[in-house]
């Protein structure tokens, strides 16, 4: 927000510019990256889609407890820690520290709270016998895809939590400007963002027929 | 853009932690109207529809809002969001064989 006000006042964004967008390179940087990084999972909902239009028994696996509730409560902790993370960001803009860091360590409770409740819901599957190769319901793609696209978003969280406690140590020893927090920040949001497909494309739409046996 | 930016530096005022909240609670609604829809029995293609629409609004919201692309120039969005559709639209072009499979089985 704060780093660009010399460059490019007059110079039109046709000429090149000074700087085309007005916002900091390391800022349009991560903007490209999360592009490229939505459309790798863009790929792999959409092969999750084409196996799964192409198969005539895929498992309806999720029951309403514990998988439902969970994913649920999961949503809800990533959307909670995205408005944490505004809050932070908006902090850090306004030169806030302490209110910042406090901000961005709540946004990393929500990450590890999402995370510990993946990891149960995903050993909760394999105990039923869930596997890449195998299940017990049908289609076996179906734990390939399960298991590549929802490992593939949990890389991306314990990536953002990580990310997000170096950065505030960063930012509060004073080593890092607070746009870090800002872009760190996009991350973040988008490791959200990705979620809000993964959720109802995943589980909403195999939820288990109510009566199904386990 | 230095008018931009004093524009800017206002949207972070007090008066937009409350706006801030507010998405923040219309996307859990929206995430708790998806679960609802889980369990109500619709047809599959009405209810990909349905579930894929909320989800776009969804992701549009944290886009503009909590990602601030709203109060970004606006050739940052041309740039960004054609690129995304773009390909995603080429992605789509395989799609339909899918449709193929599921009638005469996978090739052997």
């Amino acid at each position: 927000m704060s780093t660009i006000e010399a460059d490019g006042v007059g110079t039109s964004v046709w000429d090149g510019g000074v700087s085309p967008f007005g916002i900091p390179s390391k800022k349009l940087s991560m903007w490209l990256f999360i592009i490229s990084d939505a459309l790798t999972f863009t790929a792999l909902l959409m092969a999750y889609s084409y196996l799964r239009v192409s198969s005539k028994d895929w498992p309806m696996a999720f029951h309403f407890y514990p998988s439902i509730v969970v994913s649920t409560v999961m949503t809800l902790f990533l959307l909670t820690s995205s408005i944490t993370m505004v809050f932070a960001v908006s902090a850090a803009q306004q030169g806030r520290m302490a209110a910042s860091f406090k901000w961005i360590w709540a946004t990393v409770g929500g990450g590890v709270a999402f995370l510990l409740l993946h990891a149960n819901e995903w050993r909760t599957l394999i105990d039923e016998g869930l596997r890449t190769n195998s299940n017990p319901w049908g289609n076996p793609l179906f734990g390939a895809t399960f298991f590549t696209i929802t490992g593939l978003h949990m890389l991306h969280v314990t990536i953002g939590v990580v990310a997000l406690i170096v950065i505030s140590l960063g930012y509060k020893s004073g080593k890092y400007p607070a746009d870090y927090v800002e872009i760190t920040g996009l991350y973040w949001h988008f490791v959200d963002l990705v979620w809000m497909f993964v959720f109802p494309l995943i589980y909403l739409l195999s939820v288990a027929p109510s009566g199904a046996a386990h | 853009m230095s008018g931009n930016h004093a524009s800017e530096q206002g949207e972070h005022h007090d008066g937009t932690t409350k706006w801030f909240m507010t998405v923040w609670v219309v996307l859990l609604v929206l995430t708790a109207v998806e679960v609802f829809l889980a369990y109500i029995h619709l047809p599959v293609g009405l209810m990909l529809t349905i579930l894929l629409g909320l989800s776009i609004a969804k992701a549009a919201m944290i886009i503009a809002y909590f990602m601030h692309l709203r109060y970004e120039r606006f050739s940052l969005v041309l740039t960004l969001i054609p690129m995304w559709m773009m390909c995603t639209l080429l992605m789509l072009v395989i799609f339909p064989d899918s449709f193929r499979i599921q009638e005469w089985g996978w090739p052997r």
